[in-house]
């Protein structure tokens, strides 16, 4: 299976509005949102939910009361601060724990426990004709990367059912999320944008999905909102030998389908289609597809 | 006072808040700014601050004396984290997994296993314009959290400053829980879109069950989407400034602009975005 991985570094530049026209446009597709901290796919394609899987990240420690007698040791030696020692009591802050289980090791009293702990939920759902899965973490948790893991796993399952392609709406960042959208796929398409802080993050993510081994290619988003800065991406993508797959210029069009909640090809005048059109294509071409 | 500015999700204009407020509160108090936004630190771009002090953040992770080790397997058993695992030919570490916990030291019986350092980033401190103090954490490319970062950064919250602005990472996981933890107040940073008020619900409820007064900046404010005044109004969290949509301040942000340093009423409009903020840290 071909897979798809739309990326940016960060937020707020256009990855979503892409690899939903991404999703549209190519058709024996499965759509994966792997954006697990803040997914928004489903508010364009509002699927219908067919299958709910629970998903448990980390482990964390739990104290028996019954047991513990406040000597501290465990505070001692977690190492991420996350045991508490104040009035005689001992409490672990579950945001802080790592599960990593130490305290467990120390306790002379046996008093501690690792339980599962429920991170999140997957689905399995249909968006019109096209299977899409997706996800919700739980805020505050940290186990991001393997919900993201999950998702594109029951995604590539559409194999057997003769689904060729999975297009991803990859975690922003460089963390573990973001590495975990990436691994495996086929091709990698970083969205950025012409700002200071967009050739920044630029810069971060090409390394970050260079360290994975992954093909890739750039798109500028909002491309006309600074020429200058443009350029300076542009020559940067030719001296570091980065295929460029195509500019989006500015249009208020996308913010009039994002308030609206719908893919922007639902404006097929917008100068935006046009120009996601092209990028389809150089894509294809890209993957001999 | 410590106010973290959040925003559920990345390209909202967090940054934009944070280093506003951060410029124009420095002319009258004695301001922090860091970034905790360690994946991808942008706020140094407005700021232009003079870096003096740079510091590696480590983590310890487990060197095998393989003459000593016994291959019996209880390091690999005590990891939770599957990132060490026994072979006949000897223990593998698998440092990228590693949480730095000290698990497999602490349970190997001949002690074969020492710690050592090894830097997953780095912590920058210095002065940017007008005074203020300046701090960034920046997390190595195919490091998977930058959690110790944030901690090791907000171990220089300078406590003589009056105002701390903790500019956090984009979504509601745990690298944006340490940026919050000990916050008196939190800034959502959200967009007029159904996106925005998924993601600033979200935001919203980790906050509130951190227990932390929130309130709400519309960036990129147009007509045609009320959700937020809904949502506003329904939780109860109040709206404290609206940016309209307006290709002017986007561009001023792709130059790496202070768009109150370049458009005065943006400069009374941040100064009256902290008075209020005062008021519901002080109800
Ligand atoms: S080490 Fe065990 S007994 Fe001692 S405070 Fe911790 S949980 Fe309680
Ligand atoms: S499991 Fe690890 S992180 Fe959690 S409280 Fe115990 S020692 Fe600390």
């Amino acid at each position: 299976m071909i897979q798809i991985a739309v990326v940016s570094g960060k937020g707020g530049t256009g990855k979503t509005t892409l690899s939903a026209a991404l999703n549209l446009l190519f058709e024996n597709n499965v759509i994966a949102d792997c954006d697990v901290d803040a997914p928004n796919l489903h508010l364009i394609f509002r699927p219908i939910i067919q299958q709910k899987y629970e998903y448990f990240g980390g482990k964390k420690a739990v104290i028996d009361y019954t047991k513990c007698t406040s000597c501290g040791v465990c505070e001692k030696f977690c190492r991420f601060n996350a045991i508490k020692h104040e009035e005689g009591k001992v409490t672990i802050d579950p945001y802080a724990c790592e599960g990593c289980g130490v305290c467990v090791l120390k306790c002379p009293y046996s008093a501690v426990n690792l339980v599962s702990n429920k991170a999140g939920e997957y689905y399995v759902s249909m968006a019109g004709n096209r299977p899409m899965v997706h996800a919700k973490l739980q805020p505050g948790e940290e186990t991001s990367g393997g919900l993201v893991a999950e998702v594109r796993k029951a995604a590539l399952k559409f194999k057997e059912s003769g689904r060729d392609i999975v297009v991803i709406d990859g975690a922003p960042g460089i963390g573990c999320p973001a590495t975990s959208s990436i691994t495996g796929a086929t091709y990698v398409v970083i969205v950025t944008e012409p700002t200071a802080s967009g050739f920044h993050d630029l810069q971060r993510i090409v390394e970050t999905v260079r360290l994975y081994r992954r093909r890739f290619g750039v798109v500028i988003n909002k491309s006309t909102i600074n020429p200058e800065r443009k350029e300076e991406i542009a020559s940067y993508c030719k001296n570091e030998n980065i295929t460029i797959l195509g500019e989006i210029p500015f249009d208020p069009i996308v913010n009039t389908a994002t308030v609206n909640g719908v893919s922007i090809l639902e404006y097929p005048e917008s100068p935006a289609v046009y120009s996601i059109v092209e990028i389809f294509k150089n894509l294809k071409k890209e993957l001999e597809i | 006072m410590i106010i973290t500015v959040l925003s559920g999700k990345g390209g909202t204009g967090k940054t934009t808040v944070a280093t506003n407020l951060a410029w124009v509160l420095s002319f009258e108090w004695k301001v922090q700014l860091l970034d905790a936004d360690v994946e991808e630190p942008n706020a140094h771009l407005f700021l232009s601050p003079q870096i003096d002090e740079t510091k590696s953040v480590e983590i310890l992770i487990p060197k095998v004396n393989q003459t000593v080790c016994t291959k019996c397997g209880e390091c690999a058993k005590a990891c939770q984290f599957g990132a060490i695992s026994v072979f006949k030919a000897g223990v593998m570490v698998f440092e990228s997994l590693c949480h730095g916990c000290g698990a497999c030291s602490m349970i190997c019986p001949e002690r074969a296993i020492t710690e050592i350092p090894k830097p997953i980033g780095q912590i920058k401190l210095g002065e940017a314009l007008n005074d203020i103090r300046f701090g960034m954490g920046v997390l190595n490319i195919g490091e998977p959290s930058g959690v110790k970062i944030i901690r090791e950064l907000k171990k220089n919250i300078d406590t003589s400053a009056d105002v701390v602005i903790i500019d956090a990472p984009p979504g509601t996981s745990c690298s944006v829980v340490e940026s919050l933890r000990g916050a008196d107040f939190a800034l959502l940073v959200t967009e007029p879109t159904p996106f925005g008020l998924h993601d600033v619900r979200m935001a919203a409820e980790l906050v509130a069950e951190m227990g932390i007064k929130s309130g709400i900046v519309v960036n990129r404010d147009s007509e045609g989407f009320n959700g937020i005044d809904l949502f506003s109004k329904e939780s109860g969290i109040p709206i404290l400034m609206r940016i309209p949509y307006d290709t002017r301040i986007a561009e001023l942000y792709s130059r790496g602009i202070l768009l109150s340093a370049q458009l005065p009423e943006w400069k009374t409009k941040f100064t009256e975005l902290f008075k209020e903020i005062k008021e519901l840290v002080n109800v």
